[in-house]
């Protein structure tokens, strides 16, 4: 069967990609943002996924506003990066693996998660930043299976409905036959607002309380409206939806073991964090 | 009915309904041969889509609060932005009324 090891929530703001282009991990200005990869790099190596399961939001490369689904997943063999107009590299392609897509997608709607299906999917730099972050400068030794979440055309889902679409993907996966090792990725936020007024807003009190409970108590969030969440992390801090999802589709013992914060990176407050998840199975053979 | 967060317009139906050739326009700029086409003749490009005058003239100012009124979304308008080589700092800083340097050292504040 499929075995969830844990999941790992990152920033994605386009600028990292230009960073890494021009090779500026080590800039006083890159350096503490960049280094919270290393522990990262070694949970990695150690764990050795083959599936990473993508929660992210699209930003105008694969969805225009004309069709904006709430959520929808990947099911494509191959997901291409194109130019998204920021001068920020075009990344290579990702590999899919579409028979955990349907397999995933056949449980969510089972679940009543009425998802959108996605045989061509664009993926934008909310994927491909996180998957070089995550493996630079080499082949990626994971396939995806994107899923992407609304975070720009209000209404957006609540908190509390991309936990339980988290946790539906979760026992997906824990119902799939095959023998792979699955981790879960979440990317965007933290606290940042690029439009208006207000912009350059940041919370980083804000930003703690939601990592101090994301792993041990994500209920606690879900107490927060969009309405608040824009109020408190900003009007883009609602990409904290992905990392939501993320955490939901931890299903086992879950507790955080690395956590990396930096304000800023662009206009943004910058989190890295690592979740580690232990079945049921596991817990009780330890 | 909820109170309205200062300084910030959520892109809701509204707007979306508002800004829609805007934002068509600026994801268009996906595209380097429609961001050479719109350099070329800006107001053929702005025609094309059918903007508004008020979008018209927003664009045409270089107003990032002009377009978010007009119905701009961020993610599209920072589209429009990089072709003038502006990031989001550039558009902070315009949007807040301070110089890039100003913009760039409240974000480092946020952080201390």
């Amino acid at each position: 069967m499929a075995k969830i090891i844990g999941g790992v929530a990152t920033t994605h703001v386009p600028s990292i990609g230009k960073a890494i282009a021009e090779h500026k991990q080590n800039d006083p200005y890159w350096k503490p943002f960049f280094k919270g990869f290393d522990y990262v790099h070694y949970w990695l190596a150690r764990e050795k996924p083959d599936v990473a399961v993508v929660f992210s939001n699209d930003h105008g490369l694969n969805f225009f506003l004309d069709k904006m689904p709430t959520f929808a997943v990947g099911a494509a063999a191959e997901y291409k990066n194109e130019d998204e107009g920021w001068g920020i590299p075009v990344s290579r392609a990702i590999a899919g693996d579409p028979k955990l897509s349907w397999h995933i997608i056949n449980t969510l709607v089972a679940d009543e998660f009425d998802i959108t299906m996605c045989q061509e999917m664009l993926v934008d730099h909310a994927v491909t930043i996180p998957m070089t972050l995550m493996w630079p400068g080499e082949k990626w030794p994971v396939k995806i299976v994107p899923i992407s979440i609304n975070t720009v055309q209000h209404p957006l889902p609540s908190l509390k409905r991309c936990l339980a679409l988290g946790r539906s993907v979760g026992r997906a996966i824990q119902s799939y036959p095959e023998n792979l090792r699955v981790m879960i990725v979440g990317t965007g936020g933290l606290s940042h607002q690029l439009d208006g007024k207000r912009a350059g807003f940041i919370n980083k009190e804000f930003d703690q309380l939601c990592m101090d409970k994301l792993a041990g108590e994500p209920e606690f969030l879900t107490r927060y409206s969009i309405h608040d969440w824009v109020e408190e992390s900003g009007a883009q801090g609602v990409e904290f939806l992905n990392w939501m999802a993320m955490r939901g589709a931890l299903t086992g013992q879950v507790r955080e073991v690395h956590r990396n914060y930096h304000i800023p990176i662009s206009n943004t407050a910058a989190a890295t964090v690592v979740l580690e998840n232990r079945e049921e199975a596991e817990r009780k053979a330890a | 009915m909820q109170q309205d967060i200062p300084g910030t317009t959520l892109f809701d139906g509204d707007q979306a309904r508002k800004g829609f050739a805007l934002n068509r326009m600026c994801f268009s700029f996906n595209s380097a041969e429609n961001r050479a086409a719109f350099l070329k003749d800006e107001d053929g490009y702005c025609r094309k889509f059918g903007l508004t005058e008020e979008q018209r003239a927003a664009v045409k100012s270089r107003n990032v609060l002009a377009m978010i009124a007009a119905g701009g979304n961020v993610y599209y308008l920072a589209k429009l932005a990089g072709i003038f080589g502006l990031n989001v700092q550039d558009l902070g800083a315009q949007q807040t009324g301070t110089t890039v340097e100003e913009f760039k050292e409240k974000l480092a504040a946020a952080g201390r």
